[in-house]
């Protein structure tokens, strides 16, 4: 039985479709297996966003923390997702906290490699900024949805 | 057009501001119904408005609507009692396709109410489920408290021949499941672009960003249905209420092909 590398990983996800194979070795150089308990934290607001990844199983919550109110859960991430993007935008800190809410198994890229090597290979950086444009794009257009409140009372 | 006096004989209330009615006619024929139409509910003395049905076309014996109490005839409907009297006019309008979804994949996708007019083909569907390809049930609401059918969107979950899908938009509390839009339930996929029907309701601008995602994902104009709402009176095409360009929501609607009504349901002055 052969074990998957972290380029196959790679190679398999949504997200990296249509890189090809050297540029999935170069990335995959910077990458890691992972695994979160149901209850970890993955990140906290204002700490550095050293770091991406590619969720392959489980549902991340990202969370807004409000005093008197608790943990406001604004998205959740699934398999297929990518979180986050925090880690492409300086000054690269957690915009929001995020959570495990179940076994979570994700694939990590460190920040400062991946961010070196896209200064080193613009056309590896021109690909992945293309890709985080339309992830970003999708989620300001769902929370866009979200703040219409379309399912509410009608006024 | 008259309308015929039907007995309340069942009163479900679904969420804080919606109700399940269950009607049986007091003389005459039961109404046969096609999913996907409405039929005009009058509450004597206050008025009339359409409403989808909502039971199993299966059974037309059970005349069922869910309502939203939003004016002063809904909210009158939802404060219905067993063995208060209203008055039916209808079935009224187009269907939901799904002779032409036979041997296809089919997304149904609903947000909030919108679950509601989808219900009677979602029946229809799982009743001759061997007809059709992947299944897929998307639902989004705005709270895990105004989920809809809860207890039917866990039972079709419990089938193993179909996908149910439900998001919220906000959530407090314990809520294990999804959080976002209907939309993002769309982007997931785990259908054949080529070879699904999709049918939409819900609010417009959630029905407009789902015919998007749907585009995003493949899936051609002509495969996509959806249900629009508009104020409606004589429900026969002859009062103009509803008209939206050439076509009468009450009369050709209030299921659309997609790529037939795409030119005009984004401007918005009609």
């Amino acid at each position: 039985m052969k074990v998957k590398d972290l380029r196959d990983l790679l190679g398999e996800h949504a997200f990296f479709q249509g890189f090809d194979r050297p540029a999935l070795e170069l990335m995959a150089g910077c990458a890691a297996n992972e695994h979160f308990e149901a209850g970890a934290l993955d990140a906290r607001e204002g700490d550095a966003a050293d770091k991406f990844y590619i969720i392959r199983h489980g549902q991340v919550s990202i969370e807004i923390p409000v005093p008197a109110r608790g943990r406001l859960i604004v998205q959740t991430l699934h398999e297929g997702d990518v979180f986050d993007w925090s880690w492409i935008v300086p000054p690269y800190r957690w915009a929001f906290d995020a959570r495990a809410d179940t076994l979570v198994r994700m694939v990590s890229l460190d920040a400062r490699c991946l961010r070196q090597k896209m200064d080193s290979n613009h056309e590896l950086g021109y690909h992945l900024f293309e890709r985080f444009v339309h992830v970003m794009a999708s989620r300001i257009k769902a929370a866009r949805l979200q703040l219409l409140d379309l399912y509410g009372p009608a006024s | 057009m008259l309308p015929r006096p039907f007995r309340v004989i069942r009163v479900k209330r679904e969420l804080s501001d919606t109700v399940t009615l269950t009607l049986e006619p007091v003389n005459g024929e039961p109404l046969a119904f096609r999913p996907g139409q409405f039929t005009m509910l009058y509450a004597f003395g206050i008025g009339e408005i359409p409403i989808s049905i909502s039971g199993d076309p299966a059974d037309p014996r059970q005349l069922v609507h869910t309502i939203r109490g939003v004016g002063a005839v809904s909210q009158a409907l939802t404060a219905a009692k067993p063995g208060m009297m209203v008055g039916v006019r209808g079935p009224f309008g187009s269907a939901w396709p799904l002779e032409e979804a036979t041997g296809s994949d089919v997304v149904l996708v609903a947000g909030g109410i919108g679950l509601a007019p989808l219900r009677p083909a979602i029946h229809r569907v799982l009743a001759n489920r061997r007809q059709f390809g992947t299944v897929a049930i998307l639902y989004g609401a705005r709270t895990p408290e105004d989920i809809l059918f809860r207890r039917e969107l866990q039972a079709w979950r419990g089938r193993f021949d179909t996908s149910v899908h439900v998001i919220v938009d906000r959530v407090s509390g314990s809520w294990g499941g999804a959080v976002g839009v209907v939309t993002d339930l769309i982007a997931k996929g785990g259908f054949d672009r080529h070879h699904a029907v999709a049918m939409i309701c819900g609010p417009e601008v959630m029905m407009r960003y789902a015919v998007q995602a749907l585009h995003e994902r493949g899936v051609a104009s002509d495969r996509i249905h959806l249900s629009l709402e508009r104020n409606m009176k004589c429900a026969i095409g002859l009062c103009g209420h509803c008209q939206l360009a050439g076509n009468f929501v009450c009369r050709d609607g209030p299921v659309f092909r997609y790529d037939r009504i795409e030119d005009i349901i984004n401007v918005w002055e009609l």
